[in-house]
Order: structure tokens, then sequence, then C-alpha cells
């Protein structure tokens, strides 16, 4: 049962990244990239990690993507898009990501299945796994998590900055 | 052979297949009545008769609008984008009726009992905005492409300030679960989280009009400068799935309303202590009555307020709502905090 849901999304997973990158058409792409959010989401579910499902959706699909939809249509690149290739040297390409696929199937190799540690699946199913996460968050991470607020709130202050100087 | 359906997996899935039918179909038979509702209710209010031709009253109005959506002609813009034309009123659909499954009626009468309701619900409006600002830019029409902007842009400033009004919901419950946030609100003496999160419900209900794109924010309709918006360019039976979408999401409004604010299917104890009597009454019926309410609370303003300019609506949300709510969470965390509730 679980295998034939893993099977379908990680299928439908590559196959929505090979529309997203073959379409001509950008709001096709990102339309492609709805759904491919929306089984990512799925993903996390079955991961048991519900918050990270919603937040992927909320997020990913319900804010950035919309945000790339109104600058795709906005811009309106319908027609500049036709050209051939975004780069040139796509022979030296293929060494350089089959490489990084080799250092990934090495570096997964290293990955302990199954759940162990305090954070098991019991834990997770007895405390929500909301508030697991809550908890490890602004519990023993607070520090990094305070600092990677601040990261964003300066790039929403550059931000500003960039727009408003157009303005004047 | 048929041993499989034994499982509990499968058994589940049959379950949640046949409550999804139930739910969907009782959903749908509202849709239809709401819009007749909506019709009566506001030709009451401007002093006319509303619909009165078919069948007694006009009670068999929705069947007749039923009948012509299905068999008009589906046309589509001889320049617009098909496939997106043909996907964008089933996203907006989806998104709203997928909601409902996670809304309680009853103690156990749900479809699916997450941990992350409230958020699932947030996740399904968020994707609502997609229909409508695919539909405006597939129709290839400048009306529609307007209209489809406006909304989306209206539903990504509301929807921040709706996730940040329940977040007070969320600090009082201590649960995204929306049967244990009803469960939270009957502990209290008057059985609800409308009296301390009076400002979270301000901003929520302000929100849900607009989240929904009701009047007097349904400006990417708005039929006196954009036609009809965003879906001007659609007929027949797609037009159909996005005005049922509009009323399935106002219907979720209104039941999220119900379970966050007013004690979902729970009577306040110092009623029941008055009249014990009501408790014999299944809890359902409150359930569907604050739900009705709240559906006739939307006509109301639709037939009281005028429309609000994109100018206002926008600085509303920004400058209005949005601080009003992280005021709320502010309120509310110190006062947890503090142990007063």
């Amino acid at each position: 049962m679980q295998y034939i849901f893993f099977a379908y999304l990680s299928v439908a997973i590559i196959g929505l990244s090979i529309f997203i990158i073959t379409r001509k058409n950008p709001v096709h792409s990102v339309l492609g990239m709805l759904f491919m959010f929306i089984h990512v989401g799925a993903l996390y579910l079955f991961l048991n990690a519900e918050f990270l499902a919603a937040v992927q959706v909320i997020v990913y699909a319900g804010a950035i993507l919309v945000l790339f939809l109104f600058a795709i249509m906005i811009l309106n690149i319908k027609e500049e898009l036709q050209t051939e290739l975004f780069i040139g040297s796509w022979v030296m390409a293929i060494p350089v990501v089959m490489g990084l696929l080799i250092m990934l199937f090495l570096g997964l190799r290293a990955v302990k299945a199954g759940y162990t540690g305090l954070h098991n699946i019991d834990y997770i199913k007895t405390m929500t796994h909301t508030k697991a996460f809550g908890k490890e968050l602004f519990a023993n991470y607070l520090l990094p998590f305070e600092v990677i607020s601040v990261i964003l709130l300066v790039a929403i202050v550059g931000a500003i900055v960039l727009a408003k100087r157009r303005l004047r | 052979m048929l041993a499989f359906i034994n499982e509990p997996a499968v058994l589940s899935i049959i379950l949640a297949v046949v409550k999804s039918i139930i739910l969907v179909s009782v959903a749908m038979f509202h849709v239809a009545y709401a819009t007749y509702f909506e019709r009566k209710a506001i030709g009451h209010m401007q002093v006319r008769m509303g619909p009165m031709r078919v069948g007694p009253h006009g009670i068999l109005q929705p069947v007749a609008d039923m009948i012509k959506l299905f068999f008009k002609e589906d046309i589509i813009p001889e320049k617009a984008d098909r496939t997106v034309f043909y996907f964008a009123p089933v996203i907006s659909f989806v998104a709203a009726i997928s909601s409902l499954s996670v809304i309680p009626f009853y103690k156990d009468w749900y479809v699916a009992n997450i941990n992350i309701g409230l958020l699932f619900i947030l996740a399904m409006s968020s994707l609502g905005a997609y229909g409508i600002v695919m539909a405006g830019w597939a129709s290839n029409s400048k009306y529609a492409f307007l209209g489809g902007l406006r909304s989306s842009a209206q539903v990504l400033s509301y929807e921040i300030a709706m996730g940040l009004s329940l977040v007070g919901v969320m600090i009082m419950a201590g649960s995204l679960n929306l049967r244990e946030i009803v469960e939270a609100q009957n502990k209290l003496p008057y059985g609800m989280f409308a009296i301390p999160q009076i400002l979270g419900l301000f901003v929520f209900l302000v929100a849900a009009f607009a989240e929904t794109n009701r009047a007097p924010f349904d400006l990417p309709e708005a039929e006196s400068e954009l036609v009809a918006g965003y879906f001007a360019e659609y007929s027949g039976f797609r037009f159909a799935l996005f005005y049922a979408g509009e009323y399935i999401a106002m219907i979720v409004m209104a039941s999220l309303l119900t379970a966050c604010y007013f004690g979902g299917w729970t009577l306040p104890p110092f009623i029941l202590k008055a009249l014990p009597w009501l408790g014999l009454v299944p809890g359902v019926v409150w359930f569907v009555l604050k739900v009705y309410f709240f559906i006739f609370f939307y006509y109301w303003i639709r037939a009281t307020l005028p429309r609000y300019r994109y100018d206002q609506l926008m600085a509303i949300g920004w400058k209005v709502l949005i601080p009003l709510s992280l005021l709320n969470i502010f309120i509310t965390g110190t006062l947890r905090i503090l142990k007063v509730f």
C-alpha cells in the first residue's frame, strides 16, 4: 500500500519537474510547479510531517508561486523566450551533473533508515508534529531561528529600498 | 475474493469516499438553495419579491438555473489558452470543496480529523487564488485579466490578515485541530472564543468577506467597471463551477467562524444550565443554524454596504487589519503567559 503511494508520488514529482523545464510557455510551467509543490506536500504528509506539508502548500504554492505568476504575467515574456538554449556549453554540463549525482548517491548511503533517537514515530504521534516541531525550534534552535529572521528582515528592507529608489 | 475489503486501510478509504459523497451532495444542495435564498433575502430587503415564477414562491428556481447552466453552450474564446482555461474553474472548485472535508459538523461528523485542520483550510483557500488568476490570464481578455490580477492581489493580502487573526484562536485552544478547538471553547463559562477574541473575530470576519470576493469587497467582479471580472469569458458549466466554488467558500468561511469563534456544535454552558432540555437537540442542528446565520449575514452586508474603492480595499487590508491582528496576537499571548485563560 505505502509503496504504491510512494511510487506514485515520486513518479509524479519527477514527471512534473520534467514538464516544468520543457514548457515554452512560462505560465504552463508555473501551473506544473503548483501541482509539483502539492505532491511534495503529500510526500511530507507521508513522512508524518503534517506541519511541513501545510507550510509547503501555504508558503510555496500559496505565496511564492503566485508572485512568480505575477512577474511572468506582467512582464509578458511569451515571445521573448523563444531562444534555443540558455547556455552554450552543454557538453561541459553533462560531466558536472553526473559528478553531482554520484556525490549525491554516495552521500545517501550514509543515511541510516528508520526512526531512531528522541523524535521517533511514537513520539511524533503522541506530541503531534506541530508541537514537537515548535518545541524543538523555539527551545534548542532559537538562536539560528532568530538569525534567519533577521536575514529575512534585511532582505525585506532591501527590497523596499530598491523599489522606493525607483519611485523617486 | 472480496477479502481485501476487510483490511483496515481499504475500509477506511471506502468510508472516506462514502462520507465525501454525502458531504458533497449536501454541500451542492446548500449551494443551490443559497443562491435562491440570497435572491429572496436581498429582494425583500429592497422591497421586491425576488424570484417568484418557478414553483410556489420561486422555490424551484435553483433547479431551473441548474438545467439552464448545464445545457448552455460552452464558449471558449478563439485566442484563449485552452489547457489553462479548462483547468482554472476546476482548481477554484476543488480548492473550495476540499476545505469542507476537515470541518467538524458534530462530534464525529467529519471526513478527516487531522491535526492541522486550520492550516489545511488556509492552504486550500490560498490555492483558490490560482483558479482566479489563471482564469483571468487564460481568457485573453482585458477585463478578465484585470479582474484576475485584482482578485489575486486581494486574496493574497487578506489571507495574511486571516491567518494572523486565527493565531489568537490557536493560542487559546493550544491546537490546530478544529475539533479540539471546539472542545476547548466548551470549557469556558460562556462557551465561545468570540468574547475574548473579539478583535480577532472582527479581523477574521472582514478578511472572510474579502477572501470569498463578496460585497463590499467584490471588486474582482465589479460589474460596473469590469463587466464580470475574471469569469467574464466563461459560460455554461465552467461558469457554474466558479459560481459553486464561491458559494462553497462562503459556506466554509461561515463554518470556520462557527467552529473557531462560536463554539461549533456546542451551546454555551450557561444557556444549557438555564434550559437543560436544549441538550436533547443534536449538536449538528446548532452548527447548521449558526452557519445559516452567517450566510444570511453575508447577504445582509451585501444589501447594506456599497462597494469599496480598490485603493481603500488595499489600505484596509494592510494598514488596519494586519496591525490589528498582530495586536490581537500580542494581547492573547500576554494573557496566556499570565495564565488568565
